[in-house]
């Protein structure tokens, strides 16, 4: 029965989402981003560090799609390899901050001993400014693309730990979780099978934006030369490249600019189509 | 204050390996290390550390620059200007162009106006300031020659070149933080102007202009300055790539060529005064609720 019930609940989930054309658009490009990435290899058999000095400099033709940098290299080729670190950074920051803001934030809203501490840190953690704590962080850590994960998750977990513990605070005094105590149910399950089944909306809605926002921010860290090793094609790297080619080959900054907002542009509305599907007062009027 | 400051002292040795080879990079004779070691106090027990740390900014010392070779204080006193005045410029660009449209969009909900604002605030809230900042100097700076294309000025500038050489970049970081005030303002009104008091306002004939100004816009300023606290501090983290855009002299660039050369004590005091600043502005956002609303109290 609660089989069923689910699965009315996700085919309605789905009919809210595609009936909207606007998260239509955006899980179409996302999903056309992603076959690209993750195919990149498939889709083009150049080597994205392939120098070819006779072809430097050329402008989106039949050739080159999307022209070739100072060093002609394929910028398509590039921009479809840098994607698969942007989205590989994304989804993981996305999983690892969303993972430890649940474990923080169920903690913190369900033990009232420890509610001080963990919100004082998370208060805390909140303090830095985004980009600072990550720079900072892969100052220490070292640049690659684990290390870039590692320091945006650090940055973003406080968020969702916030909105966990808001939804636990309310959740843990609701009759169903009683029940379950008097039941003699043991607190791990009360905690996962009973609190964090009934709050994974708002997390979903948030890992999300977080997922949009950290492909910003690595975008930003690779810009400044501070994110991932140089030689790995990302969209802030190949950015950063053409800045002192802007005004002979604006397509190498303007193709990897074109390709993050697109990304992030369909990450916000996926996320936006998905916070109004699950709520359950806009989706009764969508 | 206390557990950031536990957080800056506990980021900054993370770092693998032995922090005085480190920031002495591979070219440091072994001398050198243990001189460093000694000067910055690595060779004692790490809790002895922390408590020297601690007492130590608790009296304003936030070490030396090891590139520099000067207090970090003074160094960030030097470089705060262009940093201050970049967030304060940019925030009010920011604040004039999202309050008219999110009470236009609220008004007029469901209009072409209305959703044109919302679209343009997505979009605009998806593209990296670095890479509209490299655009708008190209085309507006060095094709248009309208704006100056980087720098601050150089040495003897007055304020008015200074403040000058700070309108596109502040230009460029307001327009990408409005969205987040824009939608904000919109969702405020929206929530204002169904409430009765806006209805009995209409009711008494007031104009229009006086309802929505004044009967309605008012109530929603708790909230506006929740999110205006917020995009603060987003400014301070745009402001750090816009300073490297525009080669700007301030904090960012300061702390991004710390990072690059690895000048630990440097990027420890900047987090240090950035976390401060942002944590007394978040303070003054609560103290200005008591000025907007009477009836909060602490």
């Amino acid at each position: 029965m609660n089989d069923i019930s689910e699965n009315i609940h996700q085919a309605k989930l789905w009919k809210v989402l595609i009936q909207r054309r606007s998260v239509l658009f955006g899980l179409i490009i996302l999903f056309v981003i992603g076959v690209f990435a993750i195919f990149a290899p498939w889709i083009s058999s150049v080597d994205p560090n392939s120098i070819a000095v006779r072809s430097r400099l050329l402008p989106p033709g039949t050739e080159y799609w999307l022209g070739t940098d100072e060093l002609g290299r394929d910028i398509f080729t590039r921009l479809i390899y840098a994607g698969r670190v942007s989205l590989t950074v994304g989804v993981g920051v996305a999983i690892i901050s969303s993972s430890i803001g649940i474990v923080m934030g169920l903690t913190s809203g369900f033990f009232k001993r420890l509610d001080a501490p963990i919100s004082r840190i998370t208060d805390a953690m909140m303090a830095f400014p985004d980009i600072l704590l990550a720079i900072s962080l892969v100052a220490v850590l070292g640049g690659s693309v684990s290390n870039v994960v590692i320091a945006l998750s650090i940055v973003y977990a406080p968020r969702v730990a916030r909105i966990v513990r808001a939804s636990t605070l309310v959740i843990r005094e609701l009759p169903y979780v009683e029940a379950a105590r008097a039941l003699g149910v043991g607190t791990p399950t009360i905690l996962f099978s009973h609190i964090l089944r009934n709050i994974m909306s708002p997390i979903i809605v948030q890992a999300t934006f977080i997922f949009a926002y950290s492909m910003l921010s690595e975008a930003g860290l690779s810009f400044l030369g501070v994110g991932v090793d140089p030689s790995t094609p990302t969209w802030g790297t190949m950015i950063s490249n053409g800045r002192q080619y802007i005004d002979v080959a604006s397509w190498m900054i303007i193709c990897p600019g074109v390709a993050i907002t697109m990304c992030v542009l369909s990450l916000q509305i996926a996320g936006d189509g998905l916070r109004d599907a699950l709520d359950p007062k806009i989706a009764k009027d969508l | 204050m206390f557990i950031v400051l536990t957080l800056v002292f506990i980021i900054v040795r993370l770092a693998p390996g032995d922090p005085a080879t480190l920031m002495l990079g591979p070219d440091a004779t072994p001398q050198e290390a243990i001189e460093l070691r000694e000067d910055m106090g690595f060779n004692r027990p790490i809790i002895i550390q922390y408590a020297d740390f601690i007492s130590k900014v608790a009296q304003g010392d936030l070490g030396k620059s090891i590139f520099f070779n000067q207090p970090v204080l003074s160094i960030l006193a030097e470089r705060a200007e262009p940093s201050i005045l970049l967030t304060l410029f940019s925030l009010g660009i920011a604040i004039s162009i999202a309050l008219p449209f999110g009470i236009a969009s609220a008004y007029y909900r469901g209009t072409l106006l209305d959703q044109s604002s919302l679209t343009s605030a997505m979009l605009i809230a998806s593209i990296p300031s670095f890479w509209t900042g490299l655009i708008l100097q190209q085309y507006l700076g060095t094709e248009l020659g309208w704006f100056p294309v980087s720098g601050y000025g150089g040495p003897g500038a007055s304020f008015g070149e200074r403040a000058y050489h700070l309108l596109l970049p502040s230009l460029v970081l307001g327009v990408v933080n409005s969205a987040l005030i824009l939608r904000f303002t919109r969702a405020s009104m929206l929530d204002v102007l169904t409430e009765d008091y806006v209805r009995t306002a209409r009711s008494k004939g007031l104009s229009e202009m006086n309802v929505v100004l004044r009967q309605a816009f008012k109530n929603t300023l708790i909230p506006l300055a929740t999110v205006i606290g917020l995009t603060f501090a987003l400014l301070i983290s745009g402001a750090v790539v816009t300073e490297r855009v525009f080669n700007l002299p301030g904090i960012g660039s300061l702390v991004v060529g710390s990072v690059l050369r690895r000048d630990y004590p440097m990027i420890q005091g900047t987090l240090i005064v950035v976390s401060g600043v942002y944590v007394l502005v978040n303070f003054l956002i609560d103290m200005i609720y008591l000025w907007i609303d009477p009836r909060v109290k602490y």
